[in-house]
This record gives C-alpha cells, sequence and structure tokens, in this order.
C-alpha cells in the first residue's frame, strides 16, 4: 500500500527535524511518545502478560489432591514436568497427540501448496488476461473477506449433506451418495476454501507490478512463454509466494472449527487438542503447553513474514 | 527484382500455427484454461454462500433441501424464527454490542499508536512495533486461550469471563488494523502539510487537531469499519471469552448450531451478519471514496480494499 512512498518520506522527514527548529516549533520529548503509551500498556496488559501466565501454567505444578493447575508466577521455582507431561503424549507411550500432529502437517501442507496452485492461476489470470473482467473479478475475489468464516464453512457443511446438493449434482453422473462429512478430503478443501482468499491477494499484488516491458523483454530475447514466465514471472513473484503460503499456513495451525463443522475426531487437527484441552475443567496447564509449543512452531514463519513486510512496506 | 518474381510463389502471410505446441507457445491465443480456473472459483466461492442465504426462507426445517419459500424462518414462526427466538436475538444484539465498543476502543488507541511511532524514532519505538505487528500476524487461537488463561487464573475476579473479557479480546486483536492503516496513510501524505501548519504559527496541538486529524480521516474511517466488520466476523476470541450463555454472540451460536441441529434460522441469522458487514464495509468505501476524491488523493479505494 505504502511501498515506495515510504524510503521518500524517510528521507524527507530527517530533513524536518532541523527545519522545525530553526522554525521554531519544538515537540517535548515525551510529546510523540506519550501517544503511544495507550497502546503500549494494552499490549504490555493484554498481549506479554497472557503469554507470562501461559508460560506459568506449563511450567507450574499441578494440585496433587484436587488436580488443579497451579501457575507459578515465579521463574526461578518454574519446573518442567507439567510441560514433559504433555510434551510426551507427543512420542511416548501411546502418543495420543502424535497422529493429530502429522495430521496437522499433512492437511496444512496439502491444503497449503493446492491454494498456492489454483490461488496462482487465478491471481495470474487476474492480474494479467482478465482484461476489462479485472475489476470486477478482484471484487468478488475480495468479498470472501467480509462474509464470516464460520458462515462459509456452515455453507458447505449444508451442501455436502447426504441430501444436499453436491451428493444431489454428482447424482447426475451416476455416482453414489456419498458421506463426505468426516473424510480428510473435506477437511483439506475446507481449509482450501476458507484460506485461499489469503493467498490470491499478495500473489495478486506482486503479479500485477511486474512491469510488462521485461517480460517484452524476455520474449525479443527469443523466450517462449513458457520461459518467460518460468524465468522472469516466477521469480519476480517469489515473495509473494511465500508471504502467501505464510499467511495461509499460519492460520490453518490453529484452525478448528473447520474440522469441527466438516471433519469428525477421526480427522482432529492440532487447533482441536487445544480446543479440547481449554474445554475440560483443571487443563490449563495442558492447554498452556500446547500453546507454547504451537507458538515455537508458528515463530519461524512469522518472524520470516514481519522481516518481509518491512522490507516491502517499510514499516519499521 | 527477383523477390517481387518470386512472391506469387510464396505469398506472405502470418501462417497460423499448425502444431499444437505452436498453439501452445503462441502468447497471444486465449487463456481458456485460467479463464475456467478463475471463474470456476469464483462459483466454488461464493455459490454457497448464495445457496445459505436463499435456505434462510426455506419452508422446511431442512438446511439442504428445498421445501418452498417462506418468511418463517425470519419472524413467523413464534419459537425458532431469528425475531423471536430469545437466544438469537440476545445473540444478534450481544455482536452489535461488541462490535461498537471495540471499535470505540481500539480505533483511538490503534491511531494514537500510529501518530506516536510514526514521530518517535529510536529502539522503543521500534520495539513497540514490532509488538503491534506480531499481534497482527499471531494466529489467532493463541490470543484466545491465552487471554482465557489470563483471566482464569492470574486476573481471575478482576476481569470476569462475558463481556468485559471478550471485548478486551477483540481489541487486542484489533487494534493493529487501524494502527497499519493509519501508519500507511502517515507514511503516504508525508510533514509537509504539519510543517505549514507549524511555519504559520499553529502549536503542536493545533496542527495535530486541525491539520494531522483531517488528512488522516479517511484512514481512520476506513479502518473503523474494518474493526467493526471483523468484530461481527469474529470467532475464536469471543467464543473462548464467553461467560454465560447470554454472552455468546452470533458467530458462537451459530457455530454451535452447526454442530448440533440446525434450522435455516441459523442461516437467517448468518444472513443478518452478512448484511451488516457488507453494509458497514460499503458505506465506509463510499465514504472513503467521496472523501479522498474531494481532496484529490493518490491513495485509491482499492487500498481500502487490499485490506
Amino acid at each position: 500500500m505504502a511501498s515506495g512512498t515510504g524510503a521518500a518520506t524517510r528521507r524527507s522527514r530527517r530533513g524536518r527535524s532541523s527545519e522545525s527548529a530553526r522554525s521554531g516549533v519544538r515537540y517535548p520529548g515525551w510529546y510523540w511518545p506519550s501517544f503511544t503509551l495507550p497502546g503500549v500498556l494494552w499490549l504490555v496488559l493484554f498481549f506479554l502478560l497472557p503469554f507470562y501466565v501461559v508460560v506459568s501454567l506449563a511450567f507450574g505444578t499441578v494440585d496433587p489432591l484436587f488436580r488443579l493447575p497451579l501457575p507459578v508466577y515465579q521463574p526461578w521455582w518454574w519446573s518442567f514436568d507439567t510441560f514433559a507431561t504433555t510434551l510426551e503424549k507427543f512420542y511416548a507411550g501411546d502418543r495420543i497427540y502424535l497422529d493429530p500432529l502429522i495430521r496437522t502437517l499433512l492437511y496444512v501442507g496439502t491444503a497449503s501448496l493446492i491454494c498456492l496452485v489454483l490461488g496462482y492461476a487465478i491471481a495470474y489470470y487476474t492480474a494479467r488476461r482478465a482484461g476489462k473482467w479485472k475489476g470486477p473479478i478482484l471484487v468478488l475475489l475480495i468479498s470472501p473477506f467480509w462474509i464470516s468464516y464460520l458462515m462459509r464453512i456452515y455453507a458447505w457443511q449444508s451442501l455436502l449433506q447426504p441430501d444436499g446438493y453436491i451428493n444431489d449434482a454428482i447424482g447426475v453422473f451416476g455416482v453414489a451418495s456419498t458421506v463426505w462429512i468426516g473424510e480428510p478430503i473435506t477437511v483439506i478443501l475446507g481449509l482450501v476454501y476458507g484460506y485461499i482468499p489469503f493467498m490470491i491477494l499478495p500473489l495478486f499484488g506482486f503479479l500485477d507490478r511486474i512491469d510488462q516491458n521485461l517480460l517484452e523483454a524476455g520474449r525479443d530475447l527469443g523466450a517462449g512463454s513458457l520461459q518467460t514466465f518460468r524465468r522472469v514471472t516466477l521469480p519476480l513473484s517469489k515473495p509473494g509466494i511465500l508471504a502467501g503460503l505464510v499467511i495461509v499456513s499460519l492460520p490453518m495451525f490453529g484452525d478448528y472449527y473447520t474440522n469441527d463443522l466438516l471433519g469428525s475426531t477421526q480427522t482432529s487437527i492440532y487447533g482441536n487438542l487445544i480446543d479440547d484441552a481449554v474445554g475440560q475443567a483443571g487443563q490449563g496447564p495442558e492447554a498452556g503447553s500446547l500453546v507454547l509449543i504451537l507458538i515455537v512452531i508458528v515463530m519461524i514463519p512469522m518472524l520470516y513474514y514481519l522481516r518481509a513486510t518491512r522490507r516491502s512496506t517499510g514499516m519499521t | 527484382m527477383s523477390e517481387t518474381a518470386l512472391a506469387p510463389d510464396r505469398p506472405i502471410t502470418v501462417a497460423p500455427p499448425r502444431r499444437a505446441m505452436g498453439w501452445f507457445r503462441n502468447p497471444w491465443r486465449k487463456p481458456r484454461v485460467l479463464q475456467f480456473v478463475t471463474w470456476g472459483y469464483l462459483a466454488w466461492s461464493i455459490l454457497p454462500v448464495v445457496i445459505a442465504i436463499v435456505f434462510s426462507f426455506n419452508n422446511g426445517r431442512s438446511r439442504s433441501t428445498w421445501q418452498g419459500f417462506s418468511l418463517r424462518w425470519w419472524y413467523q414462526d413464534p419459537f425458532d424464527s431469528v425475531w423471536n427466538d430469545i437466544a438469537l436475538r440476545s445473540a444478534m444484539f450481544q455482536t452489535f454490542r461488541l462490535s461498537v465498543i471495540t471499535v470505540v476502543l481500539a480505533v483511538p488507541i490503534g491511531t494514537a499508536f500510529a501518530i506516536g511511532i510514526d514521530r518517535w524514532r529510536g529502539r522503543p519505538a521500534s520495539t513497540a512495533n514490532f509488538f503491534m505487528l506480531f499481534s497482527f500476524v499471531m494466529p489467532e487461537i493463541i490470543l484466545g486461550v491465552s487471554l482465557l488463561l489470563l483471566f482464569s487464573n492470574l486476573l481471575e475476579g478482576a476481569v470476569r469471563l462475558g463481556t468485559s473479557a471478550q471485548i478486551i479480546g477483540l481489541v487486542t486483536f484489533q487494534i493493529s488494523y487501524p494502527f497499519i492503516v493509519v501508519r500507511a496513510r502517515l507514511l503516504s501524505i508525508g510533514p509537509e502539510y504539519e510543517e505549514a501548519a507549524m511555519d504559520l504559527g499553529a502549536p503542536p496541538g493545533q496542527s495535530l487537531r486541525r491539520v494531522l486529524l483531517p488528512l488522516l480521516g479517511p484512514a481512520i474511517l476506513a479502518s473503523a469499519a474494518l474493526v467493526f466488520a471483523d468484530s461481527v466476523d469474529n470467532f475464536v476470541t469471543v467464543r473462548y471469552l464467553s461467560g454465560p450463555a447470554s454472552s455468546e454472540p452470533l458467530s458462537v451460536k451459530i457455530y454451535s448450531a452447526a454442530r448440533a441441529s440446525p434450522t435455516p434460522a441459523v442461516n437467517a441469522a448468518a444472513t443478518i451478519m452478512l448484511v451488516s458487514t457488507l453494509t458497514v464495509i460499503g458505506l465506509a468505501w463510499f465514504a472513503y471514496r467521496r472523501t479522498t476524491r474531494r481532496r484529490g488523493d493518490a491513495m485509491s479505494a482499492a487500498g481500502l480494499a487490499e485490506l
């Protein structure tokens, strides 16, 4: 949005500080920082403090008699027993958390790839070849953002009912009615359906910005359309691909409602583990530990994304 | 001379590509496959929602088999229609209440934060900026569960689960919207207008109130609409932080109903949600277009859509 203007503004602002000093208007040192005070306080109280509580719960103890969680707020008394109990469910004993974790990686990976392939084709067509339809298509592509995710998944759930329109439609081709709800493919397609708009828009942004002259130069130098795509378009849209993959996969890791509405216990994923732990009394440390593990999993893509957007928008 | 003599034998025409590869390589051919994929996707994306809206007018209890048109689930049914079902109606008002209060809190805090960060340079500022953007990309379930654990342990009794906890959660999740939108706008308008005001002798407070805030108006308006629409649609945070059943907003009711035995009243409730979101976004879009066009602003309405 502000790309391009960022660098220019920053340059002129550096010039301003001396100028305004000359014209005599002085801001006291606390003037601008004080604007951020409410936001900073809010973030400290309701963004950082909750994580401290999560860690205190995960590294706290459990009341031996009533099985009530006892968070420990002093870091020097943290014990890793509770956290280890949760962690062991991934690799020791019955490994009850291992399957959901593998499923999560599988579903998120597959869904993200489908999002990428499908999203790239759609973004490419809209940015390049749609002609006069570009505007209307763009509006339709954005519209899912303003429709509640839950309503969209609920709409699909209705269509996939045994007596729903999907079975009616395949019945026309002579295919027998199928129970769709609870199948892995349904959950994966549900994830694609829910998150693909987040893939299409950044890709569109990057593809739309590619200079037409570069493509023509490629063609003039003898490259066919496939080669132009592979050696000009694709490298130039790589940041968009990576950003899109991160934006799409991050929320998928925490998603549980898609599976709740379209899947079954046989397709439960990591988000369901967290949601189940939250739903049970006295499972605070378990939920805290699972959230902590999720934070570790998504930390690297998150930091990558922040770094990438910072570079392209000059926001920091 | 010899070339003209040859001409009749070899007419110079652009031969249509004969082989399949030639057709494939032609960069000006119609992109039929891409066209098909795009329109197919759009149908896939939007048709289910349209069908869900149509089914809110279904005459039967089913949400998947059409049984004729009626307004039964909107207001005719004395108990189960969206208008007469007390639970659905209170959920609607809860959604509305949460969204309005979230806008009132998140937009000023986020706007002030953006202005402050834009002017205040240095390490603390970039740290605060980092955490703000961090809260933007954080998966919602992490924030929702963390806040739930905060309110049920450390702040137990201080903040009760229910409306106040939900508002805190929503504001924390939404505060980055006004920050990002207003910040982008600050970067694009630059410091010149304010410098001019200060050169004319305006004290800091006055140049802020009479120059900067009017210039930021469209961005603030746009972010208010974004926050409102997103709060109406929010599900994860408000569900974890809801207390008694009366504090459950519409999205949570839809989720619970979808897992049990939904009637088309749920479709009607979801339709109301959709219409209110689209109305607010649409109104903001028109207001944004009008205010920015009047000022001859370079920032297009696409900026609003992009976020």
